[in-house]
């Protein structure tokens, strides 16, 4: 069980994010522990990304605030965001496929040498050391990324966040493009980073996955949050109520 | 290929079925620029009777690249980041006049600096770099902050500084220019045969070095090394070229008239007998001071690193929060201040401005680039790639220029050489499936 009595890691407070006309995010509340996996649910266009965008610094956002431990963060772009750990594994991967797995691993956060030259051969072997932890099949490091499989790109986006020692992770639709085989991996990945303390929002469309994986469900229709629960005291269709219908469980009776 | 990766990876053991050019590791579309080259000069050579590999037309072609040259590499940036200049030719232009201007109006009317003054030729070229910079930086900040795309920009730059060079000279043609200005252009500044047998040495030297470190680099980290035999094959071949390339300029003789007057200069009498070939160029060494800088740019700096991965993934890049707009900037200004380097040469090479200088050099230097293996849809191309694009297409040129093929016949055919090299390099992509 996750302790929940203590500071948050992460709390978004009121967070708002409109796009001409259409408010995207409106006035939108969650808060993350460590060592908790936090659901991001709803449709399509039901501002889940959008919401993980103004966390990871990708979106400037009209209004709210993000706190980390407790004190207000100044968020404003993704270098900004990668100073508190703030890591995100996108559903695009945002990979340069021209470039190879190391380059992309560190792309934005090159180790150098002493001349302020790119250290290639140590950003490779480093890249050695962490594939060997998550794929220890793979072995294609001179091959630029466009030529590896869903499966292997999926992983080297992956050891970018958890190389650079997340404290908060936000993964967008993990394994959509995944097989079964590598959608157990991910799974087992999560367990392991909720082991070290790292709090997780997962942005999921799968209901079988949140409960198993997720400690908690916030859920998001039309860009207001209808409600968080806690996934072991709730049913699957609870959860789908609150996604389609947008009403928490007890208000559907009523 | 998603479900192949399990066969890649069983595979990578079993390096002993590989064939000879994959155990070179050597990058398969060089090989075949060089082969293209080589077939062109052959062909022209026996066209010619012999006349297109001698040292003098080796020399001439050589100081003749070097313009476009210089430009092309900073062209493979704007283009590996999805952009595109027109303006380099016309940018060209109104730098050779500016430093035109400098060196014999401001300095020595305006500012009485005496005519033949050693200041003279680096205050026009810092003048020149300078004005480069900051027109590329404009185009460049137009281009990243104000989001109105390149092609437009640089459009507009092609009408504007094509005129405004016209403007600053009101037509004329401007020179002669300086006399160390003017060395810069080929012909009349060159290393002689000591130096630039020196020259070869230390290029040879640096060429070991480099291969040496890359093989110690490789093995410190316990990467997989090619066999002993290839990098010797490699080093040696690279080792001729340098040492044949040197010894080719050098034998292209000086005319005796030409010496005995520059002994007359020195107040010497000519020893009888004396003879000296011209060797390596004074541009030739700034295309290759241009081409080693932009190489450690591309592959071993950040700037280098984020260029290609927003050409790769511009959301990627933006995502890894690299600052693509000032990313765009910098590019820009690079190609300013590589269009000013240009400048010089092409002013020097003729010895004075003219109002025509770098006509039409937008679209050589984007076909050198293209030629050489730059892909329009970004993330892909190299500097040595658009240096024998640049070759190549001037080989091409002079070529038919010696069989007696009329100008325009000559565009034509460099025309279905462009189209025609990026079909085959098309089809070489789709099979590589790079």
């Amino acid at each position: 069980m996750v302790d929940r009595s203590g500071i948050p890691l992460c709390e978004l407070r009121d967070m708002q994010k409109a796009f001409g006309g259409i408010r995207a995010v409106d006035h939108v509340s969650m808060d993350l522990f460590p060592g908790e996996v936090v659901g991001v649910l709803g449709h399509n266009g039901a501002g889940k990304s959008v919401l993980m965008k103004m966390l990871s610094g990708a979106y400037e956002r009209d209004g709210g605030q993000i706190l980390i431990n407790g004190e207000e963060a100044d968020i404003n772009n993704p270098r900004e965001a990668r100073k508190y750990n703030i890591e995100t594994i996108y559903q695009t991967l945002a990979l340069a496929d021209n470039l190879d797995a190391s380059s992309n691993l560190f792309l934005g956060r090159e180790l150098v040498t002493g001349l302020g030259l790119v250290n290639d051969p140590k950003m490779e072997a480093e890249t050695r050391k962490i594939m060997a932890r998550l794929n220890p099949n793979f072995r294609r490091y001179s091959t630029p990324v466009a030529g590896l499989s869903g499966g292997q790109r999926q992983s080297v986006a992956i050891a970018r966040a958890v190389y650079f020692n997340a404290k908060i992770l936000i993964m967008d639709e993990p394994t959509a493009a995944l097989g079964v085989e590598e959608t157990a991996m991910v799974a087992e990945l999560i367990h392991e980073l909720k082991k070290q303390g790292i709090g997780i929002f997962l942005i999921d469309h799968d209901i079988h996955q949140v409960k198993n994986l997720c400690d908690r469900a916030s859920v998001m229709k039309n860009g207001r949050l209808v409600g968080t629960v806690e996934v072991d005291k709730v049913t699957e269709d609870d959860i789908l109520g609150m996604i389609i219908l947008g009403k928490n469980p007890g208000e559907i009776a009523a | 290929m998603a479900d192949s990766h399990q066969t890649t990876d069983a595979s990578e053991p079993t390096r002993l079925k590989r064939g000879f050019f994959q155990t070179l590791e050597l990058d398969t579309r060089l090989l075949g620029m060089i082969a293209a080259f080589l077939l062109i000069a052959i062909v022209f050579n026996i066209l010619t009777g012999g006349r297109f590999l001698t040292p003098r037309n080796v020399f001439n072609l050589t100081i003749q690249t070097v313009s476009v040259a210089i430009m092309a590499t900073g062209m493979v940036f704007v283009i590996v980041n999805r952009h595109i200049d027109l303006s380099v030719g016309a940018l060209l232009g109104t730098v050779s006049a500016i430093m035109a201007m400098t060196q014999t109006n401001i300095l020595p009317n305006m500012l009485g600096l005496e005519l033949g003054s050693p200041l003279i030729a680096p205050i026009a070229i810092f003048v020149g770099l300078i004005a480069g910079v900051v027109i590329g930086s404009f185009h460049g900040w137009l281009i990243g902050y104000l989001t109105i795309p390149a092609f437009i920009v640089t459009l507009g730059g092609l009408f504007v500084w094509r005129n405004v060079a016209w403007h600053l000279t009101k037509g004329q043609t401007i020179g002669p220019l300086d006399g160390n200005f003017v060395s810069l252009g080929g012909i009349d500044g060159t290393l002689g045969e000591t130096g630039s047998w020196i020259l070869a040495v230390i290029a040879a030297a640096f060429i070991l070095y480099l291969f040496f470190n890359a093989r110690r680099k490789k093995v410190a980290h316990g990467f997989p090394v090619k066999p002993m035999w290839a990098e010797v094959l490699i080093a040696g071949i690279a080792l001729v070229a340098i040492f044949g390339f040197v010894w080719t300029l050098n034998s292209y003789q000086v005319p005796v008239r030409r010496l005995a007057r520059m002994f007359e200069a020195r107040g010497e009498v000519m020893p009888e007998g004396y003879t000296e070939g011209y060797g390596v160029p004074f541009s030739v060494l700034l295309l290759i001071a241009v081409a080693t800088v932009m190489t450690i740019i591309a592959q071993q700096t950040r700037l280098g690193r984020y260029i290609f991965a927003t050409g790769g993934n511009p959301e990627a890049a933006m995502l890894s929060g690299i600052n693509t707009r000032l990313l765009t900037v910098k590019i820009f200004a690079i190609v300013g201040f590589l269009c000013a380097l240009s400048a010089v040469v092409a002013s020097a090479r003729q010895n004075f401005h003219s109002n025509d200088i770098g006509t039409l050099d937008e679209l050589r230097v984007i076909a050198a680039a293209v030629i050489g293996g730059t892909a329009l849809s970004g993330g892909i191309g190299t500097i040595y790639g658009a240096i024998l694009g640049a070759l190549i297409m001037q080989s091409l040129q002079s070529g038919m220029a010696m069989v007696g093929v009329d100008a325009p016949y000559q565009n034509i055919v460099v025309g279905i050489v462009l189209v025609f090299a990026v079909y085959i390099d098309i089809i070489y992509r789709k099979r590589t499936g790079d």
